[in-house]
């Protein structure tokens, strides 16, 4: 084991970094965590040292490590679902070196002193960073606005009140002004609660059969088309969290067209389900915004292609059997993601015009850009952030298998395509399943 | 004659077939509720639980009798479904009764999908009856309603049902919708479109937003309780114009064949969905529903208890 990365040798692996162009077998070098060399024959003669660890390529594949706009870690206050340690584990295995955490703890992170708590302990627990995203107003409550200029000090890299919308558009208007000067992303919620009120899954055919209260695409696309107006007017930085409909991705095309500076998510559920996994009742598959219609499916793997939605973003949200184990109403929203996104996504590659660059773009350096970290590059001089991947290694996630504390996803026993094998964050090994 | 029923959560739990035998068992326990000693103790020794997580009257009371009449035990339970004081949840609740050696459930619950969770998650061996589930279903409803439109027109093939009202709230609505075109009739759903799923053709039936066209050659009108919460979140502007407009009076009732029967799956609120003329009429059905509850009931909980171990009995 290196933990540091003193010396580590990637022999002959097809690295790729579609940022930088690169796309070579080639050997890559890291020396006390940083890529040193990047070439062919690099690592023939490892700096002469003994020690170096040698991994040979052999059809895997060496990526700029992931970057999470969107995980809940449920620390502090809900640490029976996850904790940090735990969620930062998963996103280790899941390829990842940032993960930015949403604000819906208990307390909720609305002061500086809630983001410090969050950072210190990341740094107790090492490897996979955090970065905090502070709440937009106080408590969540959709009102007063929070310190953002003390929350971005301690650490925050951009402010949400996720799980809620902010619903009043002068509030909404105020918070893009505010967030302007310390040029801190405001990320929305797009959810029109009034028009969701009760809503257990997506208002359609299955929710008129199961008889379950609808949450209609037109209390997402409503937000989507307000706050893009006040992001054009105020000249803001707007990022829309996990887009679920075919409308909203239209929108969002329209604005970035007339140059509202807008950026966008996607998860991979609403990349993969519908409305129709929901048959059975299944609490697995409730999520907020909710799964919806093939025709959405459709329209966000061509925006995931063409870049309207600029990021992948798990929305990882622990839930334990307490939440998810009883009556759909009672259930609460959300589904695991850190660890199964990349197994889950390769197999999109080649389909509706989707592009291995464009897929490691949109999990690495969009996500790292619009959080204003540093994107993790396959060059030399950089830090160590990568991600060793196997692309044709099939394999099913099991429950005792996963460092997540919790359990609640609906891909559980599937088969997925493409597996994670070594992480490398901040320049130390955070994750190796080599062996 | 009977192949047991493991649940029944959902019409989707039957086929036409199986809805036919168990209208046709009813037919013979609807016998045995008019004689001077209402026993056929085909259940004797087994169990049976009514847990109730709603207020009921009318169908806690149909089950009981149901049960008695077929000489099991019947056990009533109250229970209340909030989160905040039930402290037990419902697969749990479930899996206590299941220990108990209940032989049927029988669950209402104000969630949908609360009997379907609890007959495939809740561990129970026991069969699940759903006694109304939320806005999902209420199969026993259904099937009554089918019982007694076959003992009032013969058969239900060709019939054309038109069933108004609070379409999106109602169990009742969407268990008749897949029902009763499984045994061959033509279903209308009516009512503002406040109160009609955005996607109520997916209930697989014509929809109307005004009671006329819905009622026009109908052979059967089905009025559903309009409830008094719909006219807060403003589903409804006021109980007058629902009245005007959705009511069923004498003069609409006319848009109907001339022979048309009038069903309410009950408590009525006279005079805003139905006229008391019509209530109480020559054409109203309602209190011949509430007797062939009984049977159908009796019918379902027979094959839900006692046909595993007794195949081929009656």
């Amino acid at each position: 084991m290196n933990p540091t990365a003193e010396l580590l040798v990637f022999r002959a692996v097809r690295a790729f970094d579609p940022a930088r162009g690169l796309d070579a077998v080639v050997d890559v070098v890291v020396e006390r965590g940083r890529v040193t060399a990047v070439g062919a024959g690099a690592g023939a003669e490892p700096g002469g040292a003994a020690h170096a660890r040698v991994i040979e390529g052999g059809g895997r594949w060496l990526l700029p490590a992931f970057v999470d706009l969107h995980v809940h870690l449920r620390e502090p206050g809900h640490e029976y679902k996850e904790d940090i340690a735990s969620g930062l584990a998963a996103a280790a295995a899941g390829g990842y070196a940032h993960v930015c955490a949403m604000p819906n703890t208990r307390p909720v992170n609305d002061t500086r002193a809630v983001t410090e708590a969050m950072v210190a302990r990341a740094r107790e627990v090492g490897g996979v960073a955090l970065h905090p995203i502070g709440a937009i107003t106080r408590g969540l409550e959709g009102r007063d606005l929070t310190e953002m200029g003390d929350l971005q000090r301690a650490g925050a890299v951009g402010v949400s009140d996720d799980g809620r919308c902010v619903s009043s558009s002068l509030v909404m208007r105020r918070a893009l002004e505010y967030a302007r000067g310390f040029d801190l992303p405001v990320i929305q919620h797009c959810e029109d609660h009034e028009l969701t009120a009760g809503a257990d899954m997506h208002e359609g055919e299955i929710s008129a059969r199961l008889g379950l209260r609808g949450w209609p695409r037109v209390a997402e696309d409503i937000i989507v088309a307000r706050d893009l107006a006040l992001a054009g007017y105020v000249g803001a930085r707007w990022h829309a969290a996990h887009v679920s409909t075919s409308g909203a991705v239209e929108l969002l095309r329209a604005a970035k067209d007339r140059g509202v500076r807008a950026t966008a998510e996607v998860t991979p559920h609403h990349l993969l389900l519908t409305d129709e996994a929901v048959l059975g009742y299944d609490t697995g598959c409730k999520v907020n915004p909710p799964l919806r219609e093939a025709s959405d499916v459709a329209a966000l793997r061509r925006a995931l292609a063409d870049g309207t939605l600029d990021a992948i973003a798990t929305d990882h949200a622990p839930h334990s059997p307490l939440e998810k184990d009883c009556e759909i109403s009672q259930a609460s929203p959300g589904l695991i993601g850190l660890e199964l996104c990349f197994g889950l996504l390769l197999g999109l590659v080649g389909s509706d015009g989707l592009t291995l660059g464009r897929l490691v773009d949109a999990l690495s350096t969009a996500p790292a850009r619009i959080a204003g970290l540093e994107p993790p590059a396959l060059v030399p001089g950089a830090l160590a952030e990568l991600t060793l991947v196997a692309p044709d290694e099939r394999w099913s996630p099991a429950a005792g298998a996963l460092r997540s504390k919790s359990r609640n996803t609906p891909f559980l026993h599937r088969e997925l395509r493409g597996r994670v094998l070594l992480t490398i964050a901040g320049g130390r090994v955070v994750f190796d399943a080599i062996g | 004659m009977s192949a047991r029923l493991p649940h029944l959560t959902s019409i989707r739990d039957l086929d036409a077939a199986a809805a036919e035998r168990i209208l046709d068992l009813a037919r013979e326990f609807f016998e045995v509720s008019r004689r001077p000693i209402r026993k056929a103790p085909s259940l004797q020794g087994k169990t049976i639980v009514n847990l109730f997580y709603e207020a009921s009257t009318r169908t806690r009371t149909s089950f009981e009798l149901a049960g008695k009449r077929l000489g099991a035990d019947v056990v009533n339970v109250s229970a209340s479904s909030s989160s905040t004081t039930k402290g037990e949840t419902l697969s749990d609740t479930v899996a206590n009764l299941d220990a108990m050696h209940a032989d049927v459930i029988v669950l209402r619950h104000p969630a949908s999908g609360a009997a379907h969770h609890v007959a495939t998650r809740g561990r129970a061996r026991a069969a699940v009856v759903n006694a109304g589930d939320g806005m999902h279903e209420h199969p026993t409803q259904a099937l009554l309603d089918a019982f007694t439109l076959r003992a009032a027109k013969g058969t239900l093939a060709g019939l054309t049902v038109a069933i108004c009202g609070d379409i999106a709230h109602s169990r009742v609505a969407r268990s008749n919708a897949l029902l009763l075109p499984l045994l061959g009739a033509r279903v209308r759903l009516a009512g503002p479109r406040t109160l009609l799923p955005h996607r109520a053709d997916a209930l697989g039936a014509e929809v109307f937003d005004r009671l006329e066209p819905a009622l026009a050659g109908a052979d059967v009108v089905m009025m559903l309780r309009i409830q008094q919460e719909r006219l807060s979140g403003a589903a409804l502007p006021s109980l007058r114009e629902y009245a005007r407009e959705f009511g069923l009076n004498s003069s609409r009732l006319a848009l109907a064949k001339a022979d048309a029967l009038v069903l309410h799956p009950g408590p009525i609120n006279r005079g805003v969905e139905l006229s008391d003329e019509l209530a109480d009429g020559p054409r109203s059905a309602i209190l011949d529903q509430v007797e062939a509850g009984v049977a159908v009931r009796m019918a379902v909980l027979h094959l839900c208890a006692a046909g595993a171990e007794t195949p081929g009995a009656r």
